[in-house]
């Protein structure tokens, strides 16, 4: 289908190809940004080195960007000479690199002005799909591809076909991007999206703040997919401006056309929706939350790349102002970033959450990466905003986790079992739709 | 287990010789192939011990090299840890036969040289059969139940690159190329 209509994957690829590509094809494509932590970054290093050999270079140092995020700070000895072999690296090759206490990988990304709509990024962490919250295409790949592209500075792609997400109307009180992503997970399974992008519109996507597209884009990979893409529009911009520093001018033409060739079109009408939970231990068990709803849990796990913002922890503090958490239940919060913990703190958001009872943590992966910091026990189960729950995910292969927003976090971590937002006063959960720090709505 | 412990670049056991099949079901992820308490470490060998630690623990202990690791579908979903390919050229797997497979996991063991096969009915292999591969001719031969089932083709892009040798050496020669 030469001249026809192309999906935003389509375009973005066709660019950094250098030619026309359409889905099925195999492009080697320039990377406009990579980024590698303390667990996949040592390997790919061990790749560079070794196909280079003794004087190797780094293609494009300003494009490659380290973060320790999954050990931080560290748990042992190992974690703590990685660290070091991914510090020592970066001096060396002058590239970017981040320190223990500014955050996940993801978050530090956006923050820092790496990710900007169109482009092509990757990263050697599976949520690199994160970045098509921003209309960039991000894609998450193996410590040998991170390792050759330091060294070449592009990579194989094959042209993903493309799944799209449309959501029309508005969304209720009390539903998310997080529900949204959980049913659209649950419906189309843990393998519906392999190999393709999940893309999203639609009015009620639109309407979203960018901090909730992220989320939709994040968990794109717990439906197998390559990628997972809202297209960027004016509120893309602002957001980019005032998050990231970034002056951006947008490309009218970077969107999917009208009539694109989607593999399959999933439609929804948001009012039909109700808050989500995935129960253990698949984020494709996803139910409306009437079914799980007064689970005991004996822990609730606040943050991650998925929701682990600004906007996510102040939901929660905002069903917890005032209040004390349920006194069998744990609430453990870790910001996805410095930043996000800076901002907890002027805001009083902090304050709040630790006076309710809250573990508040420095900014990293916290307990979803399973090393540390809130690991789960035998039997423990947990409600977390993270995006797994794999058996063993945050600990012992005996606990169990439940996946669901921020604001039923919340709910649950007041009540000490899983609770509906919608069963609280409004006041206490409806700000969340509404984004604050980055102004882009 | 065994001591051989190839590294990718030092290639894999022959899939032509029959090897044992240790059979697990769907869904099989990252986190069950490597569980993340173990990814401090990025020696094969060392990783090996603890393949499939939490899920299968006898694994590491009785897995021979040529064994084969069968699967049923979505084979390694979840994190892009190339220690889960890894880890199993380091146990001496000689080749992963499943239904399908996640991307990343797919995507990790082409460029790590670690032969990956779409086999539609993996699911009819038993755990412990003495299993081999015709990669060229794309068929999978259960030898207990004399039963032989056809693979999907890989692209040949993807064929390509695993005849080089993997994404290593393939961009060793890329370089070479450029600088000449």
């Amino acid at each position: 289908m030469s001249s026809s209509a192309r999906t935003i994957t389509e375009k973005i690829l066709s660019t950094k190809a250098g030619r026309e590509v359409t889905a099925g094809d195999y492009v080697e494509a320039e990377i406009d940004a990579m980024v590698g932590h303390d667990v996949t970054g040592p390997l790919a290093i061990d790749v560079f080195e070794s196909v280079t050999g003794d004087d190797g270079t780094v293609a494009n140092p300003e494009s490659v960007v380290f973060t320790l995020d999954h050990h931080a700070p560290a748990d042992g000895v190992e974690a703590a000479n990685n660290h070091n072999i991914v510090r020592e690296f970066a001096e060396t090759y002058g590239t970017h690199q981040y320190e223990i206490s500014d955050g996940i990988c993801h978050q530090v990304m956006i923050e820092e002005g790496f990710v900007r709509p169109g482009d092509l990024i990757i990263g050697a962490d599976s949520h690199s799909t994160t970045y098509g919250g921003l209309g960039a295409f991000g894609t998450g790949v193996g410590s040998t591809d991170l390792g050759t592209v330091f060294a070449t500075g592009e990579l194989w792609f094959r042209v993903p076909e493309t799944i799209r997400f449309e959501v029309e109307g508005t969304l209720p009180d009390g539903v998310y991007a997080k529900d949204l992503i959980l049913r659209f997970i649950g419906d189309v399974g843990f393998d519906g999206a392999t190999y393709k992008t999940a893309e999203y519109g639609g009015s009620a996507i639109a309407d979203l703040p960018i901090h909730q597209r992220l989320v939709l884009s994040n968990m794109a990979i717990e439906m197998g997919g390559k990628a997972g893409i809202v297209e960027p529009d004016e509120r893309t911009v602002t957001y980019l401006e005032r998050q990231s520093g970034l002056d951006v001018s947008l490309d009218p033409d970077l969107g999917s056309d009208p009539d694109a060739d989607y593999e399959a079109v999933y439609t929804y009408r948001g009012s039909d929706l109700a808050p989500q939970v995935s129960k253990p231990s698949n984020p494709e068990n996803a139910v409306d939350i009437d079914e799980v709803a007064g689970t005991p849990v004996d822990q609730v796990f606040v943050g991650t790349c998925t929701n682990g913002r600004y906007e996510d922890i102040r939901a929660v503090a905002d069903v917890l102002e005032g209040e004390r958490i349920d006194s069998n239940t744990r609430l453990i919060v870790v910001p996805a970033s410095k930043t996000v913990y800076q901002t907890c703190l002027e805001t009083g958001v902090l304050e709040t959450l630790v006076e309710a009872g809250a573990t508040f943590q420095s900014a990293g992966c916290g307990p979803c990466a399973g090393y540390h910091q809130g690991v789960l026990g035998d039997d423990d189960v947990c409600l977390a905003t993270a995006n797994r729950n794999f058996p063993g995910r945050e600990g012992s292969m005996q606990s169990e986790v439940y996946l669901a927003s921020p604001a039923t976090a919340g709910a649950t971590a007041l009540y000490g079992e899983i609770t509906d937002p919608r069963d609280l006063e409004t006041d206490r959960y409806d700000d969340y739709a509404v984004a604050t720090v980055e102004g882009g709505r | 287990m065994t001591d051989t412990a190839p590294r990718a670049d030092g290639g894999t056991p022959p899939v032509d010789e029959p090897g044992r099949a240790w059979v697990f079901g769907d869904d099989i992820d990252t986190d069950q192939i490597t569980p993340s308490r173990f990814l401090v470490s990025t020696e094969p060998a060392e990783l090996a011990e603890h393949a499939f630690n939490d899920l299968r623990p006898a694994f590491s202990a009785d897995i021979e090299a040529g064994d084969f690791v069968v699967a049923g579908e979505n084979f390694g979903g979840g994190s892009s840890r190339e220690h889960a390919p890894l880890s199993l050229i380091g146990a001496g797997v000689s080749a992963v036969i499943a239904q399908s497979f996640a991307r990343i996991f797919f995507r990790n063991a082409i460029n790590l040289g670690l032969p990956v096969l779409i086999c539609p009915d993996a699911g009819a292999i038993e755990d412990g059969a003495s299993v081999s591969i015709d990669l060229d001719a794309g068929l999978v031969h259960d030898h207990d139940a004399g039963e032989t089932y056809e693979a999907e083709p890989l692209p040949q892009f993807l064929q390509e690159l695993v005849d080089q040798g993997g994404l290593e050496a393939y961009t060793r020669q890329k370089l070479a190329t450029q600088t000449e």
